[in-house]
């Protein structure tokens, strides 16, 4: 059963006066077929560890372990981050001018996968993905992210979680900028990806909104760079009421 | 209409709309234009024309001591059933019909040929095949020029390959008949050493169509200037290219399309992509409206991306409109950095980083590439643009 384990993470970036650090010891551990929802106020560093797992080269790991089955996923490049079995959902992510989406999606599943796949049954799985996230076919054809709406970006990032198939997803505020319909939609897609049972989830989200869609099994506040208090769903309801006001002002320091 | 964006250290890029003002294009000249290349005086560097070359680079193609060695090029022609191809001397009345040299390597290489290549398409003759010239240098001086005549209604694609080592100074002209259609690949494929500076000039007749496409991708100095003018109205004129600047190489297209005839149209786009220290390209793009030229559509683009530090961009569009009645006018460019975020994505994605930089390349290149519409000559330039990043990864 794949594991993620993260223990200590301290992570920096380039700041103008020199390093900033800005994840201050994050210990988590995300087993296959769990769902963890890690939620906290703006500027708490949840972003910082979704892009620090993917190996985002703008942030600097300066202490703690991460590993995947008892790889040290810190030693690998972000393309082997990927083909290890760890997956980014992308809260912006950027254009790539000329690139067609069938293009893309074949590229990176031939890299993912280590072949090419059978262009039969490839085609098939592209266009069942695209119906179930109510992508129009004529999408494949456009350049990624070129020109895409809020909306379909996300869905773009889920069709791809749903053909790389991970060990680990890690979901970056998927849920923002997207009005009712398209939230349903997309959580449905990650749902599905769920409930093959084999997929460890990391959703980092600001709102409780899309965990009336996505039920988590564990919620961790996220605060000041660390974690500042894990649960189950409950503790969701109980965000939703009070906020983050207690962890901003006292909580995380602790 | 203009526009800039992402411009990373080492490049430029500037670009005018100039309305009923002064002609920038005529002042920045030194000299009228002219056959004789002792009616331009040698240029020393800071000339508008030259500001951008390499002058001692040049091998003296700008200063009269290149001198023509025996083993220059060898120009050989490939042409199907209907053409012909004819070797000339210097008093041949066809030479030199579609323009005149503008600067003075082209004045001298007008002044400096001893022989011509006249390849003519008779009227109403449609080509199947390709005509194919190969320029192949020799690793001398050489002063070339050539004619491409299509007759009235005639039809014909022309690819002329440059390839070897050769120091080499070179006008061709391009005269196509009413209603006739011509499509010309010029191909830079040249060894490192070699020099090229060509003056282009193509006279596009009444309802007549005239698509060039330069490819550079060799040689240590290329400058090639592609010239339009139109005999009359109803003409349209495509002048598309694409470069690859490696460490240490300049690689400068000056074009120039002179609408000084109504309802004609033209539309321009340069791409290129540089890599490696000192790697120069230079992009000037001319288009002129004079106040005869009622009813012209002209657009002209130029995108550049830096793939490495060290790697430097001069991009200067220029549109000068003189009347108002136009259909359209407008010019961009923009030179962008190779964007790491964009690399992130994909290798994010499983793909290895030299995969991802070959997507993102091709990608830039592709639409450009599709409009030339010749299959075997995309497929090649494709090919040749993963050659490229093959030597740099």
């Amino acid at each position: 059963m794949a594991t993620l384990e993260i223990h200590d993470l301290h992570v920096s970036v380039e700041a103008e006066n020199g390093p900033r650090e800005i994840l201050k010891g994050v210990d988590l551990t995300i087993k296959q077929g769990e769902t963890h929802a890690v939620m906290g106020p703006n500027g708490s560093g949840k972003s910082t560890l979704a892009y620090s797992l993917a190996g985002h080269p703008k942030y600097t790991v300066t202490g703690g372990t991460v590993t995947l089955d008892g790889e040290d996923v810190l030693e690998m490049s972000v393309d082997e981050r990927a083909r290890a079995g760890v997956f980014l959902a992308m809260q912006y992510p950027v254009e790539v001018p000329g690139v067609s989406v069938s293009n893309f999606l074949r590229t990176s599943a031939t890299a993912v996968r280590g072949e090419a796949p059978k262009l039969r049954t490839w085609v098939k799985e592209v266009k069942s993905a695209m119906e179930q996230l109510q992508m129009d076919p004529a999408f494949a054809e456009r350049n990624v992210n070129e020109g895409f709406s809020g909306g379909e970006k996300k869905r773009h990032e889920i069709l791809q979680l749903e053909l790389l198939k991970p060990k680990i997803a890690i979901l970056d505020e998927t849920d923002s900028g997207l009005d009712v319909d398209a939230l349903r939609i997309v959580s449905e897609g990650v749902n599905r990806v769920r409930e093959t049972g084999e997929v460890g989830t990391l959703l980092i989200t600001h709102y409780t909104r899309i965990l009336r869609y996505i039920k988590p099994d564990f919620v961790h506040v996220f605060a000041n760079g660390r974690i500042a208090e894990s649960g189950g769903a409950e503790l969701a309801d109980q965000l939703e009421n009070e906020g983050y006001d207690k962890y901003v002002k006292g909580g995380a320091s602790a | 209409m203009a526009e800039a964006q992402n411009i990373p250290a080492g490049s430029t890029t500037a670009g005018s709309i100039a309305v009923a003002a002064e002609s920038t294009v005529a002042t920045r000249m030194s000299a009228p234009p002219s056959f004789d290349v002792a009616d331009f005086p040698v240029p020393h560097g800071r000339e508008e024309e030259w500001r951008f070359t390499p002058l001692a680079r040049l091998r003296g193609l700008h200063d009269g001591t290149a001198v023509a060695s025996g083993e220059g090029v060898k120009v050989e022609v490939e042409a199907p059933e209907g053409v012909t191809v004819e070797t000339v001397g210097r008093d041949d009345e066809r030479l030199g019909k579609a323009g005149t040299p503008v600067d003075r390597v082209a004045a001298q290489a007008y002044s400096s040929f001893e022989k011509a290549a006249v390849v003519t398409v008779a009227k109403e003759a449609v080509l199947t095949e390709p005509i194919r010239i190969s320029v192949h240098g020799q690793g001398g001086v050489a002063f070339g020029h050539q004619v491409i005549e299509l007759g009235a209604f005639a039809e014909a694609v022309v690819v002329i390959d440059h390839t070897g080592d050769a120091v080499l100074a070179a006008n061709v002209d391009y005269v196509l008949g009413d209603g006739a259609k011509l499509t010309v690949v010029s191909v830079q494929d040249w060894d490192e050493k070699a020099v090229h500076v060509a003056q282009h000039n193509a006279l596009v007749g009444r309802d007549a169509s005239f698509k060039s496409v330069v490819v550079t991708f060799g040689g240590d100095v290329v400058r090639i200037h592609p010239r339009v003018q139109y005999a009359a109205p109803g003409g349209e004129a495509e002048l598309f290219g694409l470069y690859f600047t490696d460490a240490g190489q300049h690689q400068e297209h000056r074009l120039l399309v002179d609408h000084n005839t109504p309802h004609c149209k033209s539309n321009v786009a340069y791409k290129g992509a540089l890599q490696g220290q000192d790697a120069h390209a230079v992009w000037i793009g001319d288009v002129l409206i004079q106040a005869a030229a009622e009813g012209t559509d002209t657009y002209e683009l130029n995108r550049n991306l830096v793939l490495t530090d060290g790697a430097r961009v001069d991009s200067v569009p220029n549109l000068e409109i003189e009347t108002g009645e136009i259909a359209g006018a407008g010019h961009a460019s923009a030179t962008g950095r190779f964007d790491d975020e964009q690399l992130f994505y994909l290798m994010a994605r499983g793909i290895p980083e030299s995969e991802a930089r070959r997507l993102v390349v091709r990608g830039f290149f592709a639409e450009l590439v599709q409009q030339i519409g010749l299959p075997d000559v995309q497929e090649r330039l494709l090919a040749k643009i993963e050659a490229e990043l093959e030597a740099s990864v």
